[in-house]
């Protein structure tokens, strides 16, 4: 294994511990999705998805 | 009506501070990543090793982990956002000049330039508009961001180009997300500090070029 590998491999551990704090504290703090607004966001991220695709049949 | 007559001056402040903080935030967005594009020109030019791209990240990472959020309440704030981007513009040059080696090399990166754009226009638009609170996502976006990065740490070792390719999907998932996400917080006044939405906003732009120009590079088959 060659020694970018190990330093990839260390950025992603160092992200994951900075990460996993935050991740709980917004779970436990993020408010709770109201009506519609789940599909309020699935909505636009469907066309981010057509548009990739779109892109990805294009080149 | 006392009530009211005491609201209507605090509300019309509230407003122009979110519409100051949204100004600066997409000033500061326009010329970081001018300079940003500017330092993958230098970089491209210089031609530097392969590992750059890593190396300026790590660095990039540490300076918005520790010294942005001691100064991002100062003017000071605004030259750390400026080395961030810089460092990760400069270390997209190696990416750049390997996919330009390649026949259509050209044509992917306008087109995933292109492709970045009309994504974050999109959904900054959207955001603006329906001016909806989409905070309720943070949490979601945390988790998938953590799978994300074991599935990048997992894939290292196991070299699997699907795999590679389904991170690279789910980035741009995520990152639009992180952009209805962001914004929304500008708009409904749960960001105020212009500098730390920059970032934000910088980091979901440039996590969907580089994913969209990876998946155009396996689609057209040359990855």
């Amino acid at each position: 294994m060659d020694w970018m590998k190990i330093g990839a491999a260390t950025f992603l551990v160092a992200m994951l511990v900075f990460l996993l704090p935050r991740a709980k504290h917004m779970l436990k703090n993020s408010p709770k999705a109201g009506a519609g607004d789940w599909q309020a966001v699935l909505i636009p991220l469907a066309l981010v998805v057509g548009l990739v695709v779109l892109l990805m049949m294009a080149v | 009506m006392q009530t009211n007559y005491q609201t209507m001056p605090q509300t019309g402040a509230l407003t122009q501070t979110r519409n100051k903080v949204l100004k600066n935030t997409y000033a500061l967005l326009s010329m970081t990543l001018l300079f940003s594009a500017l330092m993958a020109g230098v970089s491209m030019a210089v031609n530097p090793p392969a590992f750059t791209g890593l190396v300026t990240s790590i660095v990039a990472m540490l300076v918005m982990w520790f010294v942005l959020p001691r100064t991002a309440n100062s003017g000071a704030g605004v030259l750390v956002v400026f080395g961030i981007t810089g460092l990760l513009g400069f270390g997209l040059g190696p990416l750049l000049n390997a996919y330009l080696n390649m026949a259509n090399g050209a044509q992917l990166i306008m087109t995933s330039l292109g492709g970045t754009g009309i994504i974050f226009l999109a959904l900054s638009a959207y955001a603006l508009t329906t001016k909806r609170d989409f905070s309720f996502m943070g949490g979601m976006l945390m988790v998938g961001m953590i799978v994300v990065v074991l599935a990048a740490l997992a894939n290292i070792f196991l070299q699997m180009p699907a795999l590679s390719m389904t991170i690279s999907a789910v980035v741009i998932l995520l990152m639009s997300g992180f952009i209805l996400y962001d914004t929304s917080r500008i708009v409904n006044g749960g960001e105020t500090n212009y500098i730390m939405a920059t970032i934000g906003l910088y980091l979901s732009i440039y996590n969907i070029f580089v994913s969209l120009l990876q998946l155009l590079g396996i689609a057209s088959g040359d990855d």
